[in-house]
C-alpha cells in the first residue's frame, strides 16, 4: 500500500518575495512565499545579516497577524463618549479633511499643542523630520518608557549602548554576563549568538530573578533581587580593583581614566577636568609632570594629587573612581544583604571574570592601526561580554547602574575588543552623538532641529526662563534633563493635569497607551475621559494610528487605519534604530508583497499626505505643489537629510555606485528588491575592534558618513558632563535649575556611577509591600499584538502570577489559588503558580497577556480579559507627592526611564474563584 | 503497510539540544505554518479567537523545572555540577523541552491502525499518516506515548509530524532548505536533523559526543529522535586554570591607592 | 483516558451480545438448548441487534465513519482491525443458524449443521471480544489496560452480561410455564451464572487492585531523559488552554469518586443480580421481574464499570503534563 497522494516536490507556492519582518522590532529578513495570491509561508531569509535564515515564532505567526480579524478596515470617526466604542465609518477624504483642519489651525495658533507621540514604530526618521516640519517640540517614541537607562547610559559613556547599537563578540566571547534580559530587540540575534556560545563552550551567566528563557540554559543563574544590581556589580569592581584585576593600559589609552580632575569644592569648575590654555584636558605622567591627556607616547598616572599652575589639587579621575568603589559602602558583604547572592559568590564572579580577561585573552593576527596612526600586529582582546536590558533598565536607579556596568566593561578592558561587547556601526558617533534637541521655530514654522537629541550641557535643556519644563512629556527639563527619548508615559497625565499647560491634539502612533503601555492603566483610561468644567475633554482631540483594534482604539476621536506590514512601504534606516551587526553596517526596506483587501492606508503615506495638506515646508515644493505624491517610497529614494544623505544607504547615487553618501537613486528601491530588500556593508577586517580609536575603521565610517573625523572617541569612564549638571544645581552658570530641582540634580548627576534604593521603596513601608513585582516578555508575543493571533494566542491565553514555592507556602497558597495583588496603588485578582526558579522576594508574570474584554476582536469570555491580567493596573505613572505636593513622575532622573519594575507588592489569598468582573480588577485605593 | 517495515539502515530523525533551548516555540509556530498550508494541512483551529481555543499542532514546547538531588552519587552530570563549586546551594533548573514525533522504530502507532492510514516509510523510517485512508479512530494517538498524534473534529483524521518528508526530498528547493521547517527556524540552532542510522553522520556524531536519550526506552518503542541533555554546568569558561582564592593578593597589604601610584602606564 | 460514551456503548452494547451470542452457540453446539424456533431465534436476534448496536457505537467514535470498511484490512497486526474482522465474521454463522431455523420440519435435536454454526458463533462471539479487550490491552501506553487481567475480565464481563440477557429472554418466553420452568433457565444454569457474576466481580477487584498498586511504568523523569539531573517537575503547559492530548488522555479521576463508583458498580453490577437470582430461585414466579431487574441492575454495573475502565486509566502522556509517574 502505499501513500497515494503524497507528493515529495511540490513548490510552496506560486512566488516569493522577501522583505523585513515586523512582528516585531528586531526586523529580521523574510523570504514571503504566495500562492494564489495570498500568504502561503513566511521563512527566514539566510542572506539576512540579522537572522541568518532563522524566524521566531512571531514571524512564523505573521500570516496569522496579516489575516487577524481585528485589522481595521476604514477610518474611524467617534461618535459616543470616548472610550464606549462608538464610531462611524467614514470615507478617507473626510478623515484627512478633519485632521487636516484641526492640525492646521494649532500649526497657526501653536504647534507645540499638538502632541506626536509614536510608540513601537521604527519610522522615527519620518516621524521626527514631520514634527520638526510641523514645528512642534512635543514628539517623541517610545524609548522613554522602554529602555532610555540603557540607550542614555550607553551613549553618554562609550557612545554605543546595549540597547540594539551593540553586542557581544559571539565569535570569540568566552563569558557573558547577562543582567536582566528576558527577550531583548535583538530577538533572534541573541539567539543565535547563545547557540554559538554554547555550541563553543562559553560560560553563560544570567543575573535575574527568574530563572526561564536566556537564564534557562545560562551555565549560572544568580536570582538577584529586583533594582540591586548595582550593588552587586559595584562589588565585582571593588574585588577586581582590590586585586589589581585591572585593565590599566586599556583605561589610559581609551577611556578618561587618567584625565586630572579638580579638587576644589565649591568652585565653578570643582570636577571638571584641568585643562590647558587651549581647553584641552591634561593628565598627570608618572614623573610628576603634566601632559596632554590625549597625548600618545606618554605615561599617565591613574593616581596621585597634582598641584595644577593655579596651585590647586586635582587627582586623575580613576583615583575618584577608586576612592568610591573601595570603599565599605560597596563591600561584597554589604551587597549580599541587598541582593541576595552571597558574598563569596560575588569574590567567586569577581576572579571568575578576572581569569577570562586576563588570562584567556584572544589574540587575533590582525594588523590594525590606531587613531594616532600606530600600527599593532594583532588585535587583544578580553574575551568577557556583558550584556544588559530592561532588568537594569527599567528601574528608577537604572541609569547609574548601567553605567556602572559599562564601568565594569572598561576596567576589564572589554568594550569592543576580540571577545568583549562590540560597538555596531554607525556608532560609535560620539560620546554622545552631536545632534541636539531642537528649540526654537524658524521663520518658516519649522523647528530648528529634530525634536529629539543629546542634551550636551544644561544650555541644552528645553526649559523656559524659570528654568521649568517646555515638553508636555517634562523630558529635558531640570526633572528629567536627559531623557533622549522623550517620555511617552507622562503624556496622557500631565496633558490632563495641564502641567506644565493644556495641548490640543494628541497624535498617537501605534503605542496602546490605554493599556499595556499605561503605567497605571485603570487611572489612564479614566484620565483619557476627563472633561473640563466647559464640558469639553481634557485633551480635546486624539487622533490615533493603529492597524488593529487595539485598547486605544476605543479613546480616540479620529481613528486613522493602518496597512499590516505585508501591505507597505517601510524603511529601516541607519539615521533611526539600525539594525546593524558588529562587523557590519545595514539597512532594509519593506515593501509591499500583497494589496490590502480593506479601506486602509500606509501611515507614512498618511502622514505625508497631512504635511502636504498642511502645507509643511518640507512636504512642498517651491511652486507650492506635493513634494512626495508617490507617498513614502518616493520620500525613501529622494528625500536627503543633507546633501547627499537620506534614508538608506544603499545604492546611492545616480547610478546606484554609491554606498552611504551620493546622490538619490530612483532605482534604488529596485535595487533593494533584487538584494533581499536589505543592504549591508562589512566593517574592513582590519576596522572590527576598537572602533572607537581604530583608524581603518573610523576611514571606513567616515567614508560611509557616519562619522565627521578618523579621532579617537575617548571614553568617558568619569563623566564631566554630568558633572556640569551637578555644578549648576550648585549655583555656577547660566542655566541653573529652579530651587526645588537642585537637591536632586545635584545629587543624580554623579560624575561617577552609584547605587542608590529605586524611588518607591523609599517612600513605602517594606514590610507591608514585601515582595518586588515584575514582568518578563515571553518570547511568542510582541507586546499586545500576539493575543489576536489565532496561533500565539493558543500558546498563551491568560498569564499567572508566578511565585517561588516558599513564599506560596509561606501565605498557604497552591498552584491556581486566586490572590488579591496588592501595590500602593491599587489591587487585582490574579492567579498563582509556584516556579522553583524565581528568586524568593520576586513575583512576576508575562507581559500583556491580560486584554480588555472585548479589545482585539476576541470573544468576550476570552480567557485573555477572564483570567489574564496586566500588572500595570497598579503600577503607577507619578511618584507620591513631596512636602511641597510636587509630584515626579515615576522614573529615573536623569533621563526619564520608566520604573516599571521598582513595583511592590503584597499578596493575600482570595476567597472565591472570581466572579465574572471584567478584568479581574478593583478599582484603585481612593 | 501497518505491519512495520524491515528495520531500515536509514533513520531519520531529529535531535534537540536541551542544553541550548530557550522555549522560544519557534519551531512549534514555524511548524505549524508550513503544515497549515501544505499538503498535510490544514492543521485545523477552533474557537480560535474565543474562550477555548485549541488547535493541532505537530511540534509543542514544554517547560520543566529540574531540582537536583543532592544526594546523588555516582558520575552524572551532578556530580559534575558538584565539581564545579558552585553547587553551593544548585538552584533549580528551568528546561525547555519541545516534544514531537520521535519517528520511532516499533511504534505502536503504526501496528494498532487498522486501516493501514498509520504507516513507516521503509527507506527512512519516517511515519507518516496517510489522511485518504484513515478513519479517525484515535487508536494510534492512544497508542503513542509521546502525545505526538493530533487530532480535530474539524477535519475527521489524525494529524502528525511528518518530519516535513515534502522539504527533506523536495527538489524545488534550494539544497540547503531541504530540512524541516522546525530545523530552519530554530533561532538558537538547538535543533538537528540527519539520519541516525549513519554513525557517521553530523546528528549521530552529535549524539554519540553529547551522550544523547531516547525518551521512555521503556515502553519499546525505539524512538529515533534523540535529546541531548543540558551540558554539565561551567563554573569559569573552558580551558583556563581558575585562580585559586588564596592566589589573590593579601588585601591587608598595601592599599590599592599606593600600589598604583608607580604603575607604569603607556599612552 | 476521556471516557468516550461511544466507546463505552461499543464495549458494553457488543460485549453483552457477543456474550449472548456465545452462550447460544455454545448452547447449540453442545445440543444443550433446546430446538426451539423462538426460545432460539430470540436471543440470536437480540445478540445480534447488541452487538450491531455495539458497532455502530464504534463507529461513533470515528473521524469518517463512512470510511470504516477499511478498517478490515489491517487485521495482520492491528487488533482494532482483528475485531473488525471477527465481529463481521461472527454474523455468518449466525445468519446461517437463524436461516436454519427457519426449516421447522425437524427434530428436537440439532443437526450437525447447526451445531457447526453453533460453535462457530461461539467461538467468533469469544474471539470477537477477546479482540476487543486486546485493542486496550495492547495499549503499552497505558499501564491500566496492558495486563494479563483485562482479556479475562473482558471476556467474563461479556458471558456475564450476555448471560443476563439470556436469562431475561428465556423467562420471557416460559412465561407461561408452570412451576420451576418459568425460571427460564434450570436452576444448575442460574448457579452456573451467579458463579461467573462472583467471578467477574472477584478478578474485577483482583484487577483494581493491581492497578492501584502496580508499580509504575514510566515516569517524568524517563519521559524527559532528565532523570540524571534530579527530581523533574512540570512547570509550564505548550499551550494554557486544552488541547487534543489533555483533553483525550488528560481525564483524570478523583479518588473519591472512583472508590464510590466502584461501590456502585459491584452493587449494581453484581450484588443486586445475585439477590435476583436468588429471589427467582425462591420463588420461581417472579423470575421474569428477577431477571428483568438483574439486567438493568446488571448493566448499570456493566456500564459504570467499563466508564471507570476509562476515566481511571492514566496514559504515559500525561507525564508531559504534570503526572509525576504512570
Ligand atoms: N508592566 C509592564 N508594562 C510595560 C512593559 C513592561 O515590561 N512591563 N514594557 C514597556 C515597554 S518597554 C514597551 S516598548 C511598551 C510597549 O507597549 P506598546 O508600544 O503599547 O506596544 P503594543 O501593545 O504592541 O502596542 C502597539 C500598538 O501598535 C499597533 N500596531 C501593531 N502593528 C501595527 C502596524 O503595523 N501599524 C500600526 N499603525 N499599528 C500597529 C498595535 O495594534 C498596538 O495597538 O510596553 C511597556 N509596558
Ligand atoms: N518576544 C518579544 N520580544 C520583544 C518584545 C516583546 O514584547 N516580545 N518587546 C520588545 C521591547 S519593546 C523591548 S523594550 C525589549 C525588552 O527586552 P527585555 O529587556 O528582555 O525585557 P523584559 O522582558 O522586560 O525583561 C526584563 C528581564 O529583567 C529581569 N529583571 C527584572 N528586574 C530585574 C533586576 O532588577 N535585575 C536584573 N538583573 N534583572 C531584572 C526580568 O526577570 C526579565 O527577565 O524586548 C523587545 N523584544
Ligand atoms: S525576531 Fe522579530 S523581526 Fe525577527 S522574525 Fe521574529 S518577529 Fe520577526
Ligand atoms: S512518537 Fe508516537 S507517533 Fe511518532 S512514531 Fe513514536 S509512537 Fe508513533
Ligand atoms: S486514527 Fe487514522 S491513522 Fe490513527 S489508527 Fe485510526 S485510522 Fe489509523
Ligand atoms: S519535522 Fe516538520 S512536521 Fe515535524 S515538527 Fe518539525 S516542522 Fe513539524
Ligand atoms: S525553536 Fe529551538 S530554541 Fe526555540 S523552542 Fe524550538 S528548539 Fe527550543
Ligand atoms: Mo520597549
Amino acid at each position: 500500500m502505499t501513500h497515494a497522494s503524497l507528493k515529495l516536490h511540490e513548490p510552496v507556492g506560486d512566488e516569493v518575495k522577501t522583505t523585513t519582518c515586523y512582528m516585531c522590532a528586531c526586523r529580521c529578513g523574510i523570504k514571503v512565499h504566495l500562492k494564489d495570491g495570498k500568504v502561503r509561508y513566511i521563512q527566514g531569509n539566510p542572506d539576512h545579516p540579522v537572522n541568518r535564515g532563522v524566524i521566531c515564532a512571531k514571524g512564523s505567526a505573521g500570516i496569522m497577524q496579516h489575516y487577524s480579524p481585528a485589522r481595521l478596515k476604514k477610518p474611524l470617526l467617534r461618535v459616543g463618549e470616548r472610550g464606549s466604542g462608538e464610531f462611524r465609518e467614514i470615507e478617507w477624504d473626510e478623515a484627512l479633511a478633519l485632521a487636516t483642519k484641526w492640525l492646521t489651525e494649532i500649526r497657526q495658533r501653536n504647534p507645540d499643542e499638538l502632541a506626536f507621540f509614536t510608540g513601537r514604530d521604527q519610522s522615527q526618521a519620518l516621524t521626527g523630520w514631520w514634527a520638526q516640519q510641523f514645528g512642534t517640540i512635543n514628539y517623541a517614541a517610545h524609548g522613554g518608557f522602554c529602555s532610555v537607562n540603557m540607550a542614555a547610559a550607553g551613549m553618554y559613556t562609550f557612545g554605543g549602548s546595549f540597547w540594539e547599537f551593540g553586542e557581544p563578540d559571539w565569535e570569540h566571547t568566552r563569558y557573558l554576563m547577562m543582567f536582566g534580559v528576558a527577550e531583548d530587540h535583538d530577538s533572534n540575534p541573541i539567539k543565535l549568538g547563545l547557540g554559538k556560545l554554547k555550541q563553543r563552550g562559553a560560560k553563560v551567566l544570567a543575573i535575574n530573578p527568574v530563572r526561564t528563557g536566556y537564564a534557562a540554559i545560562a551555565d549560572e543563574w544568580l536570582g538577584i533581587r529586583p533594582g540591586t544590581d548595582g550593588l552587586f556589580v559595584a562589588a565585582l569592581i571593588q574585588e577586581l580593583l582590590r586585586n589589581d584585576w585591572i585593565d590599566f593600559d586599556y583605561l589610559v589609552r581609551y577611556t578618561n581614566a587618567h584625565y586630572l580632575v579638580i579638587r576644589d569644592p565649591g568652585a565653578a569648575d570643582d570636577g571638571l577636568f584641568a585643562r590647558d590654555t587651549d581647553g584641552k584636558p591634561l593628565c598627570r605622567t608618572r614623573d610628576g609632570g603634566t601632559a596632554l591627556a590625549d597625548a600618545i607616547g606618554i605615561a599617565p598616572a591613574v593616581v596621585g594629587e597634582h598641584r595644577l599652575a593655579d596651585g590647586r589639587l586635582a587627582v586623575p579621575a580613576f583615583q575618584l573612581l577608586a576612592e568610591r568603589f573601595l570603599a565599605n559602602e560597596y563591600t561584597p558583604e554589604r551587597a549580599a544583604k541587598e541582593c541576595g547572592i552571597s558574598a563569596a559568590t560575588i569574590q567567586r564572579i569577581a576572579r571568575e571574570i578576572a581569569d577570562v580577561a586576563f588570562r584567556a585573552e584572544v589574540r587575533l593576527p590582525v594588523r590594525w592601526t590606531d587613531a594616532w596612526g600606530r600600527s599593532h600586529d594583532e588585535m587583544i582582546g578580553r574575551p568577557i561580554s556583558l550584556h544588559a536590558m530592561r532588568g537594569i533598565s527599567a528601574h528608577s536607579n537604572g541609569f547609574h547602574t548601567c553605567r556602572m556596568l559599562h564601568t565594569l566593561q572598561m576596567l576589564l578592558g572589554a568594550i569592543d575588543t576580540p571577545g568583549s561587547f562590540r560597538y555596531q556601526p554607525p556608532y560609535p558617533k560620539g560620546v554622545p552623538p552631536a545632534n541636539r534637541p531642537g528649540k526654537s521655530r524658524k521663520a518658516d514654522g519649522t523647528l530648528d532641529a529634530g525634536p529629539l537629541g543629546y542634551i550636551h550641557a544644561p544650555e541644552d535643556l528645553l526649559v523656559d526662563a524659570q528654568g521649568e519644563p517646555r515638553r508636555i512629556d517634562k523630558a529635558f527639563s531640570w526633572q528629567h534633563p536627559l531623557a533622549v527619548h522623550g517620555m511617552l508615559q507622562s503624556v496622557i497625565a500631565n496633558a490632563v493635569a495641564a502641567d506644565p499647560y493644556r495641548i490640543d491634539t494628541l497624535f498617537l502612533f501605534m503605542a496602546n497607551m490605554s493599556w499595556n503601555s499605561a503605567m497605571n492603566t485603570s487611572g489612564t483610561r479614566h484620565l483619557l475621559t476627563q472633561k473640563d468644567a466647559g464640558g469639553d475633554y481634557k485633551i480635546p482631540r486624539i487622533i490615533y494610528v493603529d492597524a488593529y483594534a487595539s485598547e486605544m482604539v476605543e479613546f480616540a476621536d479620529l481613528v486613522l487605519p493602518d496597512t499590516t506590514y505585508l501591505e507597505r512601504h517601510d524603511c529601516i534606516s541607519l539615521l533611526d534604530r539600525p539594525i546593524s551587526d558588529a562587523d557590519g553596517a545595514s539597512d532594509a526596506i519593506r515593501h509591499p508583497v500583497v494589496t490590502p483587501d480593506r479601506d486602509v492606508r500606509p501611515f507614512q503615506d498618511v502622514l505625508l499626505d497631512l504635511g502636504t495638506r498642511i502645507g509643511l515646508p518640507g512636504c512642498l515644493r517651491e511652486d507650492g505643489s506635493p513634494r512626495y505624491p508617490g507617498g513614502f517610497a518616493q520620500y525613501m529614494v529622494e528625500h536627503e537629510r543633507a546633501p547627499g544623505v537620506g534614508l538608506l544607504a544603499g545604492w546611492r547615487g545616480r547610478d546606484g555606485s554609491r554606498s552611504g553618501t551620493g546622490e538619490p537613486n530612483p532605482q534604488q528601491l529596485e535595487r533593494y528588491k533584487e538584494h533581499g530588500a536589505f543592504w549591508h556593508a562589512e566593517v574592513p577586517a582590519a576596522g572590527r575592534y576598537y572602533k572607537m580609536a581604530n583608524r581603518d575603521y573610523l576611514e571606513w565610517a567616515r567614508g560611509l558618513g557616519f562619522v565627521g573625523s578618523t579621532q579617537a572617541q575617548v571614553m568617558d569612564l568619569y563623566s564631566e558632563r554630568l558633572q556640569r549638571f551637578r555644578l549648576a544645581a550648585q549655583g555656577h552658570g547660566a542655566a541653573q535649575p529652579p530651587a526645588r530641582e537642585r537637591e536632586r540634580v545635584a545629587r543624580y548627576f554623579d560624575p561617577l556611577p552609584f547605587w542608590y534604593a529605586p524611588f518607591e521603596w523609599a517612600q513605602l513601608d517594606l514590610g507591608r509591600y514585601p515582595l518586588a513585582a515584575i514582568t518578563q516578555r515571553p518570547m511568542f508575543m510582541y507586546h499586545a499584538w500576539g493575543s489576536q493571533n489565532a496561533w500565539l494566542r493558543q500558546i498563551s491565553a491568560r498569564n499567572f502570577l508566578y511565585l517561588h514555592p516558599q513564599t506560596a507556602q509561606a501565605l498557604d497558597l497552591r498552584d491556581d489559588d486566586w490572590v488579591w495583588l496588592e501595590s500602593p496603588h491599587g489591587r487585582i485578582r490574579v492567579p498563582v503558580r509556584c516556579h522553583t526558579g524565581t528568586e524568593p522576594g520576586t513575583v512576576w508574570s508575562w507581559n500583556a497577556i491580560g486584554k480588555r474584554r472585548g479589545a482585539w476582536k476576541l470573544a468576550a469570555d476570552a480567557p485573555e480579559s477572564q483570567q489574564g491580567f496586566l500588572l500595570n493596573h497598579i503600577i503607577t505613572e507619578l511618584l507620591p507627592p513631596r512636602a511641597d505636593g510636587h509630584r515626579y513622575a515615576n522614573a529615573d532622573p536623569v533621563t526619564g526611564q520608566a520604573a516599571w519594575f521598582d513595583l511592590r507588592v503584597r499578596i493575600e489569598k482570595a476567597q472565591d474563584a472570581p466572579a465574572d468582573t471584567p478584568h479581574r480588577i478593583e478599582v484603585a485605593h481612593a | 503497510m501497518t505491519m512495520l517495515p524491515p528495520p531500515s539502515p536509514r533513520k531519520l530523525g531529529l535531535v534537540i539540544d536541551l542544553d541550548t533551548c530557550v522555549g522560544c516555540h519557534a519551531c512549534a509556530v514555524a511548524c505549524k505554518e508550513w503544515n497549515d498550508g501544505g499538503q498535510f494541512g490544514p492543521l485545523p483551529d477552533e474557537d480560535a479567537y474565543g474562550a477555548e481555543p485549541l488547535g493541532v499542532w505537530f511540534n509543542r514546547i514544554h517547560s520543566f523545572e529540574v531540582k537536583p538531588r543532592r544526594d546523588a552519587t555516582g558520575n552524572g552530570p551532578l556530580q559534575e555540577l558538584a565539581k564545579t563549586g558552585f553547587a553551593e546551594n544548585a538552584p533549580a533548573m528551568t528546561v525547555h523541552f519541545p516534544r514531537s514525533c520521535l519517528h520511532c522504530e516499533t511504534p505502536d502507532c503504526v501496528t494498532v491502525c487498522p486501516t493501514g492510514a498509520s504507516y513507516k516509510r521503509a527507506e527512512d523510517g519516517i511515519v507518516l499518516v496517510d489522511e485518504d485512508k484513515c478513519i479517525g479512530c484515535k487508536l494510534c494517538s492512544w497508542a503513542c506515548p509521546y502525545g505526538a498524534r493530533e487530532y480535530s473534529e474539524k477535519r475527521g483524521v489524525m494529524q502528525k509530524c511528518t518530519l516535513c518528508v515534502d522539504r527533506i526530498y523536495n527538489e524545488s528547493f534550494a539544497e540547503s532548505e531541504r530540512q524541516p521547517a522546525c530545523v530552519m527556524a530554530c533561532p538558537t540552532r538547538a535543533r538537528h536533523f540527519g539520519d541516525l542510522g549513519d554513525a557517521d553522520s553530523a546528528v549521530a556524531k552529535l549524539v554519540a559526543e553529547r551522550g544523547g536519550v531516547a525518551l521512555m526506552p521503556e515502553l519499546g518503542y525505539a524512538p529515533v529522535n534523540r535529546y541531548l541533555p543540558p551540558r554539565p554546568r561551567r563554573a569559569g569558561c573552558d580551558g583556563t586554570p581558575a585562580v585559586s582564592a588564596d592566589e589573590s593578593l593579601d588585601r591587608s597589604q598595601l592599599s590599592p591607592l599606593l600600589r598604583w601610584v608607580d604603575k607604569l602606564l603607556s599612552r | 483516558m476521556h471516557p468516550a460514551l461511544s466507546v463505552i456503548f461499543f464495549t458494553t452494547l457488543s460485549g453483552a451480545g457477543y456474550g449472548l451470542l456465545a452462550l447460544l452457540g455454545g448452547g447449540i453446539a453442545l445440543d444443550l438448548w433446546p430446538r426451539d424456533t423462538t426460545a432460539t431465534l430470540a436471543p440470536l436476534a437480540v445478540g445480534l441487534t447488541l452487538a450491531s448496536l455495539g458497532l455502530l457505537a464504534s463507529t461513533a467514535h470515528l473521524g469518517r465513519p463512512w470510511r470504516a470498511w477499511r478498517a478490515f484490512s489491517q487485521w495482520r497486526s492491528s487488533w482494532l482491525s482483528r475485531e473488525g474482522v471477527a465481529a463481521v465474521a461472527t454474523y455468518m454463522p449466525a445468519i446461517v443458524l437463524g436461516a436454519g431455523l427457519l426449516d421447522t420440519s425437524g427434530s428436537s435435536t440439532w443437526s450437525p449443521l447447526p451445531r457447526i454454526c453453533g460453535a462457530l458463533l461461539s467461538v467468533g462471539a469469544a474471539v470477537t471480544v477477546f479482540c476487543t479487550a486486546r485493542i486496550y490491552s495492547s495499549l503499552r501506553t497505558i499501564p491500566a489496560w496492558s495486563n494479563s487481567l483485562v482479556a479475562p475480565v473482558y471476556l467474563l464481563f461479556a458471558s456475564y452480561s450476555g448471560g443476563l440477557w439470556l436469562w431475561l429472554l428465556s423467562t420471557v418466553a416460559q412465561r407461561g410455564a408452570p412451576g420451576a420452568d418459568r425460571l427460564g433457565l434450570a436452576p444448575a444454569l442460574l448457579a452456573g451464572m451467579a458463579l461467573v457474576a462472583i467471578a467477574t466481580a472477584l478478578l474485577k477487584l483482583l484487577y483494581w487492585r493491581h492497578i492501584d498498586s502496580a508499580a509504575p511504568r514510566a515516569s517524568i523523569e524517563s519521559a524527559t531523559g532528565l532523570a540524571a539531573f534530579g527530581s523533574v517537575s512540570a512547570f509550564e503547559h505548550p499551550h494554557t488552554e486544552q488541547n487534543y492530548i489533555t483533553r483525550e488522555m488528560g481525564f483524570v479521576l478523583a479518588r473519591r469518586h472512583a472508590a464510590r463508583l466502584r461501590a456502585v458498580a459491584l452493587l449494581a453490577g453484581f450484588a443486586l443480580p445475585l439477590a435476583t437470582i436468588a429471589t427467582a430461585l425462591q420463588w420461581p414466579a417472579l423470575a421474569t421481574v428477577s431477571a428483568f431487574a438483574a439486567l438493568i441492575s446488571g448493566s448499570l454495573g456493566v456500564f459504570v464499570e467499563r466508564w471507570l475502565f476509562f476515566a481511571q486509566a492514566r496514559h504515559v502522556v500525561s507525564l508531559y503534563y504534570g503526572a509525576r509517574s504512570v
